[in-house]
């Protein structure tokens, strides 16, 4: 909860977007607030990941999220917990990859699987020749770096044949987005709790 | 790191040299807030790499639970549209 914006420690690289922001910021909805008078919109240093810090995308995300989970509540009958949870999350990170405009690949990856390509995206042919010679052997020989480079590659949606440059890329876009998501979501849950327990002063009398 | 960039940095390289991923492995570190609270610049790549592993799947799994949480609070409120016309109001 406690943020430490610096711009100072960003990276300017050609592709200058880390923004080392917050580390509980998805805790608060206020700390999100606060950042932004710190935020560094507008410079050089927020590209990609400073996009999803900013209160502007976060809200934007928040209401097409409302919108996408009551659509998943009218819709799926009511049924087990865990497959309304399951649809929750999914619409959740529909929109979150919408959010990204198809500009990365973890984006266009999450997109394109709900649409049900699923396996398309699991089942490409394993090229033994790419860029990093990567041996599909076993994983005893492999050093431990490129072991957890794999990890990493099947973590972030769509990325698993990416070469390591690209790979981080993502991964740090990707981060980013799962941070605004899981911010998004919990002042979401903060919201519906509070006006679910006290319907007093936010809801309408006449419903 | 600097903004000096002085290796080309292109998808295709074949061979991506150790100071390369040294580099890129550094600008993830500060990304992690577990690794960036630790203030220590001597973090090796393979623990960057392990803790971004680990950071991601704690984040999904927030996610997971976030989602069942909002399902489930969703699943308790009666007038949703209503909910999501005083949600958006709040938020916007």
């Amino acid at each position: 909860m406690f943020l430490c914006v610096e711009t100072t420690r960003s990276y300017s690289m050609e592709k200058s977007y880390m923004v080392t922001d917050s580390e509980g910021g998805y805790r608060s909805m206020e700390s999100n607030r606060r950042k932004r008078k710190k935020m560094e919109s507008g410079t050089q240093k927020v590209k990609r990941g400073g996009r999803w810090r900013t209160e502007a995308e976060q809200q934007i995300y928040s209401a097409k999220l409302v919108e996408a989970i009551t659509k998943v509540r009218r819709s799926s009958a009511p049924a087990a917990a865990v497959h309304r949870g399951r649809a929750v999350r999914e619409a959740a990170d529909r929109v979150l990859a919408a959010a990204g405009k198809g500009r990365t690949r973890w984006s266009r990856a999450i997109m394109t699987s709900r649409v049900g390509l699923r396996l398309r995206k699991r089942r490409k042919v394993t090229v033994t020749g790419n860029n990093r010679l990567r041996k599909p052997a076993v994983s005893k020989q492999e050093p431990p770096l490129k072991r957890r480079v794999r990890v990493l590659g099947r973590l972030v949606p769509g990325c698993r044949k990416l070469s390591f440059p690209n790979l981080l890329e993502e991964a740090t876009d990707y981060i980013a987005a799962l941070e605004m998501q899981v911010r998004a979501m919990t002042a979401l849950a903060e919201l519906l709790a509070g006006t679910g327990a006290s319907s007093s002063n936010l809801q309408p009398p006449s419903c | 790191m600097s903004s000096r960039r002085s290796r080309s940095r292109q998808p295709g390289d074949s061979r991506i040299s150790d100071d390369q991923i040294a580099d890129l492995v550094s600008k993830l570190q500060q990304l992690i807030p577990e690794i960036r609270n630790r203030r220590s610049d001597k973090v090796s790549a393979s623990k960057v790499l392990q803790e971004t592993c680990n950071y991601i799947r704690n984040l999904h799994r927030e996610v997971d639970d976030l989602s069942d949480r909002l399902s489930a609070l969703l699943a308790s409120t009666d007038t949703d549209s209503d909910q999501a016309a005083i949600i958006r109001s709040l938020l916007m």
